[in-house]
């Protein structure tokens, strides 16, 4: 596949170690995740090796205090179990992902069209201010990537750089967990992660992101603490790259 | 890749690590996937101490290892029917899912102080085992330090400074003085190594 790194003597398959023990960094890992949807062999080696890696933190035993345990069994309370993922899901998903995006692509101008034909019965002779996820829609550059979970949600991030926006459309995503918000941010070549807002509490959603997007690299979406952090405190949940 | 969702998810595979009280670890797991929090309380009690165990050996900090041991469940709960029997046993994936958290958790706090905390405080925490968890520990320790002790010192180096000390491999890299690049390739050979010496293989 055409995967590979295009970097020089960059081999993505000597990462599947260092993935094993998280010793990737974000964007790594996000590329290598990338690879391995698409590289049976890659996803072998590591599950194999994340077995070994798994046996080595086997050797450490340290009962935690009665609180945890107290604390896990109230929590779960609240939570209610994932359903089974959708047999082989995921990967076929992932395997799907070029033609994905061209769908996705269509689908936004489809949509477009659709609202635009939908909106103009409502609209009177003024001419309509259109809202900044219309404008992004419209827009002629506007580029959609789609990702699909394992449970079968789905977000896709549509970015125009002339507008210099990005949103966000999601469906059937699981709120995110008590106490906690979805928090968008937008990479920049730099690789900071700048916030980009906090996501509603809707399963199905599009959602304007805060700030400039014109030059941003990717957008990823991380759980925080109600209300959002600063600066992202946990990997993203999930990593939209975005070509230039 | 066949789909296991029928399969007793629990069935220990061949050549897995020894331990009779894990061998049903996935039929819990299957339990709990189906909201049977007794099910999940039983895997609970048979895998908290190694969940913590690793929590505690990678963020050092005991407050935070808790939070972690806490995460993980959590998340073992919500995810369990996402466990697939063919990609590894239930003590691995859950194994996978406390590192995961737990670098997650000492990468985020290293703008704040890392590791601030002394060797002997963390220790401390010990003192809940058990007597036979205690042996059982270190029994398992001795396994994993034999199994580390057939590496080169260059991939124990690594694999220890990537797994336990949650660095990434460009930081073991200028930790050890590697060319960049190269520390990745030292934790695959020697995981690859560990895989074949302790018979985990595929």
């Amino acid at each position: 596949m055409t995967d590979h790194d295009h970097t020089p003597g960059w081999d993505v398959h000597a990462l599947s170690g260092a993935y094993a023990v998280d010793a990737l960094d974000d964007a790594e890992r996000a590329r290598f995740e990338a690879h391995l949807a698409q590289c049976p062999d890659c996803r072998e080696e590591v599950d194999g090796l994340r077995e070994a890696a798994a046996w080595l933190g086997t050797g450490d035993l340290a009962a935690p205090p009665a609180a945890v345990r107290d604390g896990v069994l109230s929590g779960i309370e609240r939570i209610r179990p994932l359903p089974p993922a959708p047999a082989g899901g995921t990967v076929r998903a992932l395997r799907r992902r070029t033609p994905l995006l061209v769908a996705a692509a269509a689908a936004v101008v489809l949509l477009l069209g659709a609202g635009l034909a939908w909106l103009r019965p409502w609209a009177d002779d003024a001419p309509r201010r259109l809202t900044a996820a219309e404008r992004i829609l419209a827009a002629r550059d506007a580029h959609a990537v789609e990702k699909t979970f394992p449970d079968g949600s789905t977000a896709t991030i549509v970015i125009s750089r002339s507008e210099g926006r990005a949103l966000i459309r999601t469906t059937g995503m699981a709120p995110a967990p008590a106490g906690r918000d979805y928090e968008l941010w937008l990479q920049t070549p730099a690789g900071e992660m700048v916030p980009a807002g906090l996501m509603p509490d809707e399963t199905d959603t599009t959602y304007v992101l805060h700030g400039d997007a014109s030059e941003a690299t990717g957008v990823g979406i991380t759980v925080e603490p109600d209300g959002g952090s600063p600066q992202p405190t946990s990997d993203p949940i999930a990593l939209f790259a975005l070509d230039s | 890749m066949d789909p296991v969702s029928g399969d007793p998810a629990g069935a220990p595979r061949t050549g897995a690590p020894a331990g009779g009280h894990r061998a049903d670890l996935g039929a819990l797991l299957q339990g709990a996937a189906r909201g049977d929090s007794a099910a999940f309380a039983r895997l609970y009690d048979a895998t908290a101490a190694r969940v913590h165990g690793l929590a505690l050996r990678v963020v050092r900090d005991p407050a935070q290892a808790e939070e972690v041991t806490q995460e993980v469940y959590l998340e073992v709960w919500r995810q369990a029917s996402r466990y697939d029997a063919a990609r590894g046993s239930a003590l691995a994936w859950l194994m996978t899912i406390t590192h995961r958290k737990a670098v997650d958790r000492v990468r985020s706090a290293e703008a704040a102080s890392r590791r601030d905390v002394t060797y002997e405080q963390t220790h401390r925490t010990i003192e809940h085992d058990t007597t036979a968890e205690a042996a059982h520990a270190s029994l398992e320790a001795h396994r994993v330090r034999s199994a580390l002790a057939q590496l080169t010192d260059v991939q124990r180096e690594a694999i220890t400074l990537a797994y336990f000390g949650g660095y990434t491999h460009t930081e073991v890299a200028a930790l050890l003085d590697l060319p960049v690049g190269t520390a990745k390739t030292r934790i695959r050979d020697g995981l690859i190594r560990l895989r074949d010496t302790i018979g985990v293989g595929r």
